[in-house]
C-alpha cells in the first residue's frame, strides 16, 4: 500500500488573526482561545472588540495571516461568517481559512460549511482541538 | 450588675473553655498527622473553584463566627431580621427577545405562571445605542434580547403591564440613561405617578469597561451622566435602583470569586466617591445603590462571597463615606446562577448545577432571583426550559424548607472562616488597586482586563488538565448525545424592527426632534445634568442612537486597549 509522506512542516509560524465582528462584546471565549493559539507557537493577533466586517477582511489581508478566526455568540453567525469570506476572496484572499466559533447551533455549523467556512466549535471545545485543526489544515494548504 | 458569684462563674466558664480550645489543638494536630500521607482522591485537587487551597476540616480554632444576629450592622448574615419570612426573595427572570411585542407575550406568560418581577434583555444594537435600522446593527436585531429604539418600541413592550404594579430590571448600560427615559416616558403615558416607579436599571459603566463591553462615551462623561441619573432619580423617582453594580459580567469573564467581589465593589466605592463630588448627601443616593452578584457552582465559596460583600459594604460605608441611614449600609442585591458553568454537552444536567447555584444565592440572603435555563448556552430559552427555570426557584421556595430560618448556615466554621478569607481578599485587592491610583486608572492600563484574561484562561488549562472536573465535559462523557429543541430568532424580527422604525420616522414631529436633539446637546456642553434634555427627546420620539449621536459629537467615543 502506498502512503503519502507528510509534507514538509512550515518553517515559519502559522498568523492568526482572532476577531470579535459585531456588537457582542463576550470576549472571554476570543482571549481564552487567543492565548492558547499562541501559546501553541502560532503568531496571534487579536481586533478587540466591535469590530465590522470590512475592518477584519482587511486587518487579515494587511497583517498578511493565514487563518481567520470570528469568535460570535450574538447569533448574528449567519450573516457575519458569508460577509467575512465574501470580502477575504473579493480581496484576492481565497486561500484565508475563515474559521471560528461561539454559540452556533449544529444545523447552522452545517449550513456554514456548504458555504465555504471552516470547521467551527461550539462550548466546551478543548483549545487542543482547535490548533490541532489549524496546524492539520496548515499542513496540507500551506506552502513549507 | 456582676456579683462576686457571677464573676467566679464566668472565669470558670472560660477556664474550661480555653482548656477545651487546648485540648481541640491537640487532637486536631494529632489528627492531622495521622492524615498525612493517607490516600486521597485523584480526581480533584481539592482547592476551590477559584484554585483556593482548602483545609481538609474547620474547627472552632478557625473562626469564632460574628456575634451578629440578621438585621444587624454589619449585616453579614442578611439585612432583614427574620430574612425570607417576611418575604420570599423576587423571581426575576431575564429575558427578551426579537420585537417588542413578541417579549411582551414572553412578559405576560412568566407573570401569569407566578413570576413576581421583570427584568428586560436588549439586545446587543440596544445595548450599543444603536437603532434596529442601523447598518451596525445587521443581523443582530432581537437576537440576544429584545430591540428598543424608541419609546414607541418601550409603549409596545409593556403594554397591559402596570408600571406601578411590577417592578422591572433593565439590563442596560453604556445608554442606561437613554432606555431609563424611555421607561420614564412610558410610565408617563401609562399614567403612572414616577414616585410608585419600582425598578432597577443596571447603569454599572465600569464593569463595562472592565468586563462586559458595552460602553459608548470615555470613562469621564460616562461617570457623569451615572451620576447625572443618581440626582435626578433621588428627586424624582424615589424607589427605583438607579445603578446595579454588577459582579455578574467579572465573574462570567473569566474573574475568580474573590476578584469578583473585590472588583465589584470598587466599582461601588467609585460611584459613592463620584456622588459626594458632585456635592450629594451620601445618604441621598446610596440607599438606592443596589448590587448583583453571578453564583456560581463552589457552593460555600459563593455563600461566603454573598456575606462577605454585604459586610465590607456596610463597614466602608459608614467609616469611610460618613453614611449614617442604615438604608446606605445595607447592600440589597439580585443574583444570578452562571451563565458560564452550563455546559452544551448533556444540556439536562445544568437543571442540576441551576438548582445548587441558587440554593447558594438564597443561603447567601439574595433580594432577588434568575435562574438560568438548561439550554442556554446553546440559545436563548424555549418556554419549557423558561418554566423549568422558574419551578426550579419555586421548589426552593416552597419545598426545601431553606427560607424558613434567616442565614441558616451562620456559625459554621468553614463558611465563617471562608467569609473572613474573602474579606481579607478583598481587601488587599483594594490596596492593590489603591496603589495605581484607583479604578479608573486601572481602567485605563487595562489592569482588570488583564487580570480576568489571566483567571479565564488559567480555569481552562485547568479543566483540559482535568485538575477541574465538569461533568459531561472533562468527564463522564457520553459517546452519543440526543440534540434538545431549541429557540430560533429568525430574520423576521429585524424586518418588522425595521418597518417600525420607517413608520416611527415618518409619523413624528420631525422639528421638534430637532429641537429637543439640540437642547440635549446644549446640556452636554455646558456640564449641566442631561437627564431632563433626554427624558425630552425621549418623549418626542427621539430614537436611541440620535440620542447616542447628540452626546457623542460632545463626549467622543471609548477606545479599548486590546490585549489578551
Amino acid at each position: 500500500m502506498m502512503v503519502a509522506a507528510d509534507p514538509a512542516p512550515l518553517s515559519r509560524p502559522i498568523r492568526v488573526l482572532v476577531a470579535k465582528p459585531g456588537l457582542d462584546g463576550h470576549d472571554r471565549g476570543a482571549k481564552v482561545v487567543a492565548a492558547a493559539l499562541r501559546d501553541a507557537g502560532m503568531e496571534v493577533i487579536y481586533t478587540g472588540l466591535h469590530q465590522t466586517p470590512e475592518m477584519i477582511a482587511t486587518a487579515a489581508v494587511q497583517e498578511d495571516v493565514d487563518v481567520v478566526g470570528l469568535s460570535i455568540l450574538s447569533g448574528a453567525h449567519m450573516t457575519l461568517f458569508p460577509r467575512v469570506r465574501a470580502l477575504l476572496d473579493e480581496m484576492g484572499r481565497a486561500d484565508i481559512l475563515l474559521t471560528g466559533g461561539g454559540i452556533i447551533p449544529d444545523e447552522d455549523m452545517a449550513a456554514l460549511a456548504a458555504r465555504g467556512i471552516g470547521t467551527l466549535f461550539g462550548p466546551g471545545t478543548p483549545t487542543g482541538d482547535l490548533v490541532a485543526y489549524i496546524q492539520g489544515w496548515a499542513r496540507t494548504s500551506l506552502r513549507p | 450588675m456582676t456579683t462576686p458569684t457571677d464573676r467566679d462563674e464566668l472565669l470558670e466558664r472560660l477556664r474550661t473553655r480555653e482548656a477545651e480550645i487546648a485540648d481541640l489543638r491537640t487532637r486536631l494536630a494529632a489528627w492531622e498527622a495521622a492524615q498525612a500521607g493517607q490516600p486521597v482522591r485523584r480526581d480533584t485537587d481539592f482547592t476551590s473553584l477559584s484554585g483556593r487551597e482548602l483545609a481538609p476540616v474547620y474547627t472552632a480554632l478557625d473562626a469564632a463566627g460574628p456575634l451578629e444576629l440578621p438585621g444587624e450592622y454589619p449585616y453579614t448574615r442578611g439585612i432583614h431580621p427574620t430574612m425570607y419570612r417576611g418575604r420570599l426573595w423576587t423571581m426575576r427572570q431575564f429575558a427578551g427577545f426579537g420585537t417588542a411585542e413578541d417579549t411582551n407575550r414572553r412578559y405576560k406568560f412568566l407573570l401569569e405562571r407566578g413570576q413576581t418581577g421583570l427584568s428586560v434583555a436588549f439586545d446587543f444594537p440596544t445595548l450599543m445605542g444603536y437603532d434596529g435600522d442601523h447598518p451596525r446593527s445587521e443581523g443582530e436585531v432581537g437576537k440576544c434580547g429584545v430591540a428598543i429604539s424608541s419609546l414607541a418600541d418601550m409603549e409596545t413592550l409593556f403594554d397591559g403591564i402596570p408600571l406601578d404594579q411590577v417592578s422591572v430590571s433593565m439590563t442596560i448600560n453604556g445608554p442606561a440613561a437613554m432606555l431609563f427615559c424611555f421607561f420614564v416616558a412610558a410610565a408617563e403615558k401609562q399614567g403612572v405617578p414616577l414616585a410608585r416607579l419600582q425598578g432597577t436599571v443596571q447603569n454599572d459603566i465600569l464593569k463595562e469597561f472592565v468586563a462586559q463591553h458595552a460602553w459608548i462615551y470615555p470613562v469621564e462623561p460616562s461617570l457623569k451622566l451615572i451620576v447625572d441619573m443618581f440626582e435626578w432619580s433621588a428627586e424624582h423617582t424615589p424607589k427605583w435602583n438607579s445603578i446595579s453594580i454588577s459582579g455578574y459580567h467579572i465573574r462570567e469573564a473569566g474573574a475568580t470569586a474573590a476578584q469578583e467581589l473585590a472588583f465589584t465593589l470598587l466599582n461601588g466605592f467609585t460611584y459613592v466617591e463620584r456622588g459626594i463630588a458632585r456635592g450629594l448627601d451620601v445618604d441621598a443616593f446610596a440607599p438606592r445603590l443596589s448590587f448583583f452578584w453571578d453564583v456560581h457552582s463552589d457552593f460555600f465559596e459563593e455563600i461566603a462571597k454573598l456575606r462577605a460583600a454585604r459586610r465590607i459594604w456596610a463597614r466602608h460605608l459608614r467609616e469611610r463615606y460618613g453614611a449614617t441611614d442604615d438604608r446606605s449600609l445595607k447592600m440589597r442585591f439580585h443574583c444570578q446562577t452562571a451563565g458560564v458553568s452550563l455546559t452544551a454537552q448533556q444540556p439536562l444536567n445544568n437543571v442540576a448545577r441551576v438548582a445548587y447555584q441558587a440554593m447558594a444565592a438564597v443561603l447567601g440572603g439574595t433580594q432577588s432571583l434568575h435562574t438560568n435555563a438548561l439550554d442556554e448556552t446553546l440559545a436563548l430559552p424555549t418556554e419549557t426550559a423558561v418554566r423549568v427555570a422558574l419551578r426550579t426557584q419555586q421548589i426552593l421556595a416552597h419545598e426545601t424548607g431553606v427560607a424558613s430560618v434567616a442565614d441558616p448556615l451562620g456559625g459554621s466554621w468553614y463558611l465563617e472562616a471562608l467569609t473572613d478569607r474573602l474579606e481579607a481578599e478583598a481587601e488587599a485587592i483594594f490596596a492593590q488597586v489603591a496603589e495605581m491610583g484607583g479604578v479608573v486608572p486601572a481602567i485605563e492600563a487595562g489592569w482588570f482586563q488583564r487580570e480576568i484574561a489571566q483567571s479565564a484562561s488559567r480555569f481552562q488549562v485547568e479543566v483540559e488538565t482535568g485538575s477541574k472536573t465538569v461533568v459531561g465535559v472533562n468527564a463522564f462523557v457520553e459517546d452519543r448525545e440526543e440534540p434538545i429543541e431549541i429557540l430560533k430568532v429568525d430574520e423576521a424580527a429585524e424586518r418588522a424592527q425595521r418597518e417600525r422604525m420607517a413608520r416611527l420616522r415618518a409619523s413624528r414631529d420631525a422639528d421638534l426632534v430637532a429641537e429637543r436633539l439640540a437642547a440635549l446637546g446644549e446640556a452636554a456642553r455646558e456640564d449641566r445634568n442631561v437627564i431632563p434634555a433626554m427624558l425630552d427627546c425621549a418623549r418626542a420620539y427621539c430614537t436611541l442612537h440620535e440620542i447616542r449621536h447628540e452626546l457623542e459629537t460632545v463626549w467622543g467615543a471609548y477606545r479599548e486597549p486590546v490585549f489578551f
